[in-house]
């Protein structure tokens, strides 16, 4: 899952963009690890994540297999943490995302005394994650970097695009989606929290950002040029 | 994957929820329709819409009237109203397209969801990139461009000549017919995917060759290249090698995975060797 890894944005960015997982080492940690998977998703909820998802089964906001057409008037926007937690059912990386760096360094501390066991991940600003190690007190084990976008970045789309359709790693965020969505905000067809509400349903594991996409779809509906 | 022409009544929703762009309305028969050279069959379009089960000469009706009259139904954009998307049986070699674009599909290879391996996201369980190494990701495709198959092995044959060690449980790797040449299975050549990510790890005294490396090969490859580089930090949490390096050839570092190294090996055969191991050394 490099998915959260190559989010595009610099490091102010990401001040409102914390991705924390868990996950289990086949063959070492993976046995009875479910329990474990789902504790750590548990203990996000006190503070306040705005997603929740495991790499298996999907976020907080999930596409419905026979949805009511009556939907199309009062579509239900808000995540469904329980679902996430309770669907969780084989051993897959679980991911909690905030959008403040006090409730991710919180949740950071609280999993550090859980002790759960599982290999755990803060993906955001390097100085970001490591304010939370600070704030957790311990030390950082591993670090990786994304070095960004190379190579034919002329078929890449606008940056605005870019920082959303990235909030999913998986690529499943289509940037004709993304720019569809800025649009429609711009126009005043749809609230910014409706448009990231679509997007979120795409990413297949629940990491996508709905409250930094909202503000990203604000400041984009806004730009003349 | 299919859209069934029966089914679809040309809302054009999907055509703006593929990553690839390969869905389009086709005006002679006006149903949106796939262009199966540049699917990857990443199951977005079938997974991501939501479905209603409308009548589709209803729904056809319907818009025709409105069309008729200038008016626009405002529907939601993220539905199918006439679940019209329907998988279709994917044989080899095409099936791996689905294999690598279909994050919901775990890879035999590596029995994760995603198109890579653990890399250092559990590199305080499996050691896998130990002090004075690091690991290498090179991602191609992502977002929205994919890669073909023989792109990615015009990497690898460029890695391979300069002798470094490809991950073995990586799903590229287990597409090779000869791994000491970086060179892929001829079958598979001609499929497209999302996206891929090519793992290797190396000395962190070679970093600057292997970074220079790959950017002189993703200028000779129609795609985009996301490359990450993870490291095992100091007994202080700190990285004074690689960051420097990376940082000297240009990069600006602004976002990164942190592994905070708290998981611990707790299955009861793990644990049994590593007690044997210690106690042989």
């Amino acid at each position: 899952m490099t998915n959260t890894l190559h989010r595009y944005g610099d490091a102010e960015s990401f001040h409102d963009d914390y991705v924390v997982f868990a996950m289990c080492c086949r063959g070492k940690n993976d046995q009875n690890s479910v329990p474990k998977l789902r504790k750590f998703l548990e203990m996000a909820l006190p503070f306040k994540p705005v997603n929740l998802g495991d790499a298996r089964h999907g976020g907080a906001l999930r596409p419905s297999r026979s949805m009511d057409p009556t939907s199309h008037w009062n579509r239900d926007i808000e995540p469904n943490f329980e679902a996430v937690i309770g669907g969780l059912d084989i051993p897959t990386t679980a991911a909690a995302v905030f959008d403040n760096r006090i409730a991710a360094e919180d949740f950071v501390k609280a999993v550090v005394e859980a002790d759960l066991g599982l290999s755990v991940n803060i993906s955001t600003s390097i100085d970001g994650a490591e304010q939370c190690c600070a704030h957790a007190g311990i030390h950082r084990h591993s670090v990786g970097y994304s070095l960004g976008f190379e190579g034919k970045t002329e078929h890449l789309p606008n940056e605005d695009v870019l920082k959303l359709a990235t909030m999913c790693g998986h690529g499943m965020v289509a940037a004709s989606l993304a720019k569809k969505m800025i649009d429609w905000v711009k126009e005043g067809r749809r609230t910014p929290e409706q448009a990231a509400s679509y997007m979120t349903r795409f990413c297949s594991c629940g990491v996508f950002n709905p409250s930094r996409a909202k503000r990203i779809l604000i400041e984009a509906s806004q730009r003349t040029k | 994957m299919t859209i069934n022409p029966n089914k679809c009544v040309a809302c054009g929703n999907c055509t703006y929820v593929c990553p690839m762009g390969a869905i389009y309305i086709d005006p002679e028969i006006k149903r949106a329709t796939i262009n199966r050279t540049e699917c990857v069959e990443c199951y977005t379009c079938f997974h991501g819409l939501s479905q209603e089960h409308l009548n589709p000469t209803m729904v056809r009706t319907m818009r025709k009237i409105f069309q008729m009259m200038r008016l626009r139904f405002d529907p939601e954009p993220d539905v199918c109203p006439t679940a019209a998307f329907e998988p279709d049986e994917l044989v080899w070699p095409r099936v791996i397209r689905r294999a690598f674009s279909d994050p919901r599909v775990p890879h035999e290879s590596t029995g994760i969801e995603g198109r890579g391996t653990e890399e250092v996201k559990t590199n305080d369980i499996s050691g896998r990139v130990k002090v004075g190494e690091v690991g290498f990701t090179i991602e191609f495709g992502r977002p929205g461009v994919g890669v073909w198959m023989s792109e990615i092995q015009v990497m690898c044959t460029a890695l391979a000549e300069h002798g470094v060690s490809f991950e073995k449980k990586n799903p590229i790797t287990s597409l090779m017919s000869d791994v000491s040449k970086g060179q892929l299975r001829e079958d598979v050549l001609g499929e497209k995917v999302l996206s891929a990510i090519v793992e290797i790890k190396t000395t962190i005294d070679r970093t600057e060759e292997i970074v220079r490396l790959v950017h002189d090969v993703e200028k000779r490859l129609d795609t985009v290249v996301a490359l990450g580089v993870g490291t095992r930090c100091d007994a202080d949490g700190e990285d004074r090698v690689v960051a420097p390096i990376l940082e000297r050839l240009g990069y600006e570092l602004q976002r990164a995975k942190t592994n905070i190294g708290i998981g611990k090996v707790t299955n009861p055969e793990a644990r049994a060797e590593m007690q044997k191991e210690t106690a042989t050394r």
